[in-house]
Order: structure tokens, then sequence, then C-alpha cells
């Protein structure tokens, strides 16, 4: 008798969401942590019946088919949700793989007596599942892209605090590599600060900073430079004996900002530049 | 393949509004630079792109001016994908730029200024495009997304 | 025509913009403003750009030209309040506007006038003078 795979296939959906599911429990690396046995079973039937009930006799060679829009649609779905949720690309691979799985044992089990069929079958459906696993690969990836978007954006908000260490003196900490991007935010946030505070010195202590190559030391001029046209002053700290030599070796001039080895000592030069002075209290050396 | 035909889709640029505006005159560049500055509030671009954005208009305003005594702006605001942008593009039928690349060098000017204006203002966009043809005239095409 | 007003405040000049600048108008102020210190024999010009969105390259050097024009006659310019965007899209430009004073808003910019008028009309020797070129070039590079 001739076998028409998707009839087959869409007759015993339920089998094959039980052998997938199976299949999945049975798995060693099953991730309880992240997703509860229920939700598995969710997710699958409704991967399933998207697919069996869109399947046909023509587009069973055709990944590219429009009929698939929503199986590709909700893999994708399937897909990003798990980057997010902390799945690896393996686990979402081997969720695909083991429908490949049932689909393959189903054909096995029903068509029985004419191994040509199940062998042009099995190829068709193992094509038609490779395609779409490519398809989970590339969207996982996209999610963990997206995750990697925020966190960039996350991190250079949190790393540019402005802190107010005396009246009319700010300090802006540097900690990590200094980019076209992260200096931008710098620059705002400090420049926002300044009028916010009508401090007239800022100090940009970069410590911190692994390197300073001739683009970051341009950052940091620009930096310096338009804090001026605001009519405040900006003093570069923090510069580490290894930085003053990379930075003559490249031929980096410097030599119109202030700059000193120690948050301690640009606080000094700021306070003489306010008149301002600290003393050690008398009563203490009396007593 | 599949993937390929969703990249394309993110990347290519939509317009989704036109303004027309003519520049004819000095002051014409007050009002341009506030309805440019609409589209970007509208966009929620931040002040700072905005700002940027604004005075780079207002060089090639003032190129458009000098040069072929005014010509056309338009307005679009883009979108590829997430990120949306303003399109400003300018287009005079003056006398043409014969060579660009010596026109976009620093220091740079035929006429009495600092020769800032075209390679600092290329510097201020995240798109910089300009065509010209001797005698016909010349068109520049900026872009500014939000973000960047 | 339109003109930005300028007010006499003793020695010194104080320009409030608080327009949109274009073009005409700048040049119209650098005008009236020099001609306004000669005429005052003002010693100081304080101009407020506070209020001001845009600066692009020929109003930059409209305000450059004018603290050179005003140092020619003897007074110093202060531009005081720049908005932090229009200074960060200035130095892109390429504009860091060297040779020009700057505080940041009209207060302190009032109080820099005047300690360098203070050390101008003071009788100084050589080393006063050396102390003035050094506070000087502190201040302007």
């Amino acid at each position: 008798m001739e076998y028409n795979i998707p009839k087959l296939l869409q007759k015993n959906r339920k089998n094959i969401i039980e052998l997938w599911v199976k299949n999945q429990l049975s798995e060693a690396g099953l991730r309880e942590d992240l997703m509860s046995n229920e939700d598995l079973r969710q997710q699958s039937e409704e991967l399933v019946d998207s697919f069996v009930d869109n399947l046909t006799q023509e587009n069973i060679s055709d990944a590219q088919s429009p009929d698939f829009d929503t199986v590709v649609e909700i893999l994708s779905g399937i897909s990003i949700t798990r980057a997010r949720q902390g799945f690896s690309p393996r686990e979402t691979g081997v969720f695909i793989q083991g429908l490949k799985q049932a689909l393959i044992e189903l054909m096995e089990q029903e068509i029985n007596n004419d191994p040509a069929t199940l062998l042009k079958g099995t190829l068709q459906i193992i094509r038609l599942l490779d395609s779409f696993s490519i398809i989970t690969f590339e969207t996982f990836i996209k999610g963990r892209e997206e995750v990697i978007l925020r966190q960039t954006d996350e991190m250079a908000e949190i790393s540019t605090p402005v802190i107010r260490v005396w009246d009319g003196i700010l300090a802006l900490p540097i900690i990590g590599t200094l980019d076209s991007a992260r200096t931008q935010v710098v620059m705002e946030n400090l420049l926002e600060e300044i009028v916010a505070t009508g401090s007239s010195i800022a100090i940009l202590d970069i410590s911190g900073v692994p390197a300073v190559d001739s683009l970051v030391a341009q950052h940091l001029i620009k930096t310096v430079s338009a804090t001026r046209l605001m009519g405040a002053e900006c003093i570069i700290s923090g510069i580490r004996p290894e930085i003053a030599q990379t930075i003559v070796h490249l031929g980096i001039d410097l030599s119109t900002i202030v700059t000193k080895a120690t948050l301690a000592n640009a606080l000094k030069f700021s306070f003489q530049s306010l008149k301002l002075e600290v003393r050690r209290t008398q009563d203490s050396k009396t007593q | 393949m599949r993937g390929m035909s969703v990249i394309t889709w993110k990347t290519m640029i939509v317009t989704l509004t036109k303004d027309l505006i003519l520049i004819s005159r000095d002051q014409d560049v007050v009002p341009y630079r506030s309805r440019v500055k609409e589209y970007a509030v509208k966009i929620k671009m931040g002040l700072v792109n905005q700002t940027k954005l604004i005075t780079a208009a207002s060089e090639l305003v003032r190129n458009m001016l000098k040069y072929a005594s005014g010509g056309e702006a338009l307005i679009e605001v883009v979108s590829r994908g997430r990120d949306n942008g303003i399109r400003l593009t300018f287009s005079d039928k003056g006398p043409g730029i014969s060579d660009i690349d010596l026109a976009m060098k620093d220091g740079y000017s035929t006429g009495k200024s600092l020769g800032l204006g075209l390679p600092g203002t290329r510097r201020l966009v995240n798109e910089f495009n300009i065509i010209s043809e001797v005698g016909k005239g010349t068109k520049v095409v900026i872009v500014k997304w939000s973000n960047g | 025509m339109e003109r930005i007003p300028i007010l006499r405040m003793g020695s010194f000049l104080l320009v409030t913009i608080q327009v949109d600048l274009y073009d005409r108008l700048a040049l119209t102020l650098e005008a009236d403003l020099v001609q306004m210190v000669s005429k005052t024999n003002a010693k100081g010009v304080l101009i407020d750009i506070s209020a001001v969105s845009i600066v692009d390259s020929f109003m930059g050097r409209i305000i450059g030209n004018i603290a050179s024009m005003s140092k020619i006659l003897d007074a110093e310019t202060v531009v005081v309040g720049m908005q932090p965007a229009v200074a960060i899209t200035l130095i892109e430009l390429g504009l860091p506007l060297t040779g020009v004073f700057t505080a940041l808003d009209v207060e302190k910019g009032m109080k820099l006038l005047k300690s360098r008028i203070i050390v101008d009309n003071e009788d100084y020797d050589e080393r006063d003078e050396r102390d003035y070129l050094e506070n000087n070039d502190s201040n302007t590079d």
C-alpha cells in the first residue's frame, strides 16, 4: 500500500508527542531547574501540532515553504525564550533533535512493510528538521546577542558614577576600557553634573583604565576641552608610570591638560585653586 | 535561506515621514532647525545627538546659501529594524564641488571660513554622503540614528 | 531689523542671547558689541549663552572674533553658561574656542572678569607681570 507521510504523522500526533516528551524526560541533562515538565510538554505539543498540520506531500522537501511560517515563528520564540532563560545552545539543539528522533521512531513503527518509502520519508524528515534546527541556532544566538547588548548598555550606565568630593569639586573614577561610546556617556554625565552642582573643578581618575592608547588619549582630551568650554577645569589623575611611558612613546601631547599621579594630588591641587586649606587640628599635638 | 531574508529585512532603511523645506534666505535656518528638532524629539533622540544633528544641519544649510544661494532641505524619519533615525537631504543647483576629497579635508575652504564645515559635519553624524556635479549642483545626505 | 540687546553694567557689557542665532544676526551682534566696547570704554564683555541650544562653526567663529576684537580694544571677554550638549558638539566639530575665557554662570563670569581687571590696573613690577602671564596661560589654553 502507498503511504502518505504527512497524513500518517497527523494521525499519530498524540504518539509523536508522547515519544518526544518521553525522550526529553529521559534525557540526562533535563533542566527541571529552568523549565517545569508541564511547560515542556506544552511547548512540545504546540510545536508538533503546527508542524504536522502544515505538512503536505509538496512541502515535505522544502523547508523554505511559506506553509512553515508558523512553525518557524514558534521555533524562534522557543529558541529566544530559552536563550534568555539560560539554556545552553546544545540543550536547545537536543530539544529539536529529539523531535526528529520521535518522528523517525514513529515512522519505523508504522511503515513496517515498505523499506523504500521508509527510507525516503526518513531522509525527507531529517533534511526538514535539520533546516529547522539551524533556525533555532540562529535565533538562539540572536537572543543571546540581545542579552549582551542590554548588559553593555547597563554597564555603561552604572560604571560612570560622578562623586561630589567637595563643594565645587567633582570626581569621576573610570574603571575599564574607554571607547568612543563610553567616553560619550562619561562626558555627558560629567558635564551634566557640573551644571547641576555648579562645580568648577572635575577630576577624572583613570587608575582603573587598563591601557591608554592614542584613541583613549584623544577621548580624554575631548572631555577636558568640553569641560573648559563650559567654564570648568578638568584634571586627569591616577596616571600609572606604565601609562606615562606609553603616552610619551606614542608621542601623545598631554601638555595642555593638568595631570596628577594620584587622586590625592589632584584634590590637593583643586583645594589650592579654590584657595582652600586642609590643616591638622592643633589639639592632637598638645595631648 | 530563511535566516538571510530576515537579516536583509532588518538592515533595510524604511522612510516613515517626509517633510520638504525650501531654503532661500539666511533666516530660513531658524524654522528649519526647529522642525528638525521636532522630529528628533519625536523619535526620542538624546539631547547630545539632537544637538549634533541640528548643528550639522545648520552647517549644511549655510553651505547651500553660500555656494548656491539656497536649495531644498528634506527631513525624513527613517527606521532600520529597532533603530529610528533622521535623514536629512540637502540639494542645490549651485556650481558643484570639483574635488570632493579636497573639500572633505580639515582646514580646506574656498570661502572665507575655518574650513571645518564638511569634515566637521561628518564627525557629527553617523552617515554622510555627498554627490556633486560641476555646473549642476550638490546633494548631501546625512543620517543620525537616535542611539548613535 | 532684529537685534540682540547689549546691557551696560559699570565697566562691563552684558549680552544675554535669548533667541536662535542665524548668521546675519550674529554678525550684527559682533559689530554692535565692538562699537559698544569702544564707545563705553568697557573693560569686560560677558556673553551669556545658557539659552542657546546650538552653536555651529560660524557662530563659534563670531564668538572667537568678539574676544579677539575686544582684546585689541583692551577688554576681556568671558562666555558663560554653555550647555553640555553644545560643548560636546563644538569639540566634535573641532572648535575648542581657544583664547576665549569661559565660566559656568554669570556670577562666576563676573568674578573672573573682576579678578582679571584688578590685576590689569595694578602697578606691577616684573615679578608680578610674570605671575600674571602664567595665570593668563593656565586660563586660556
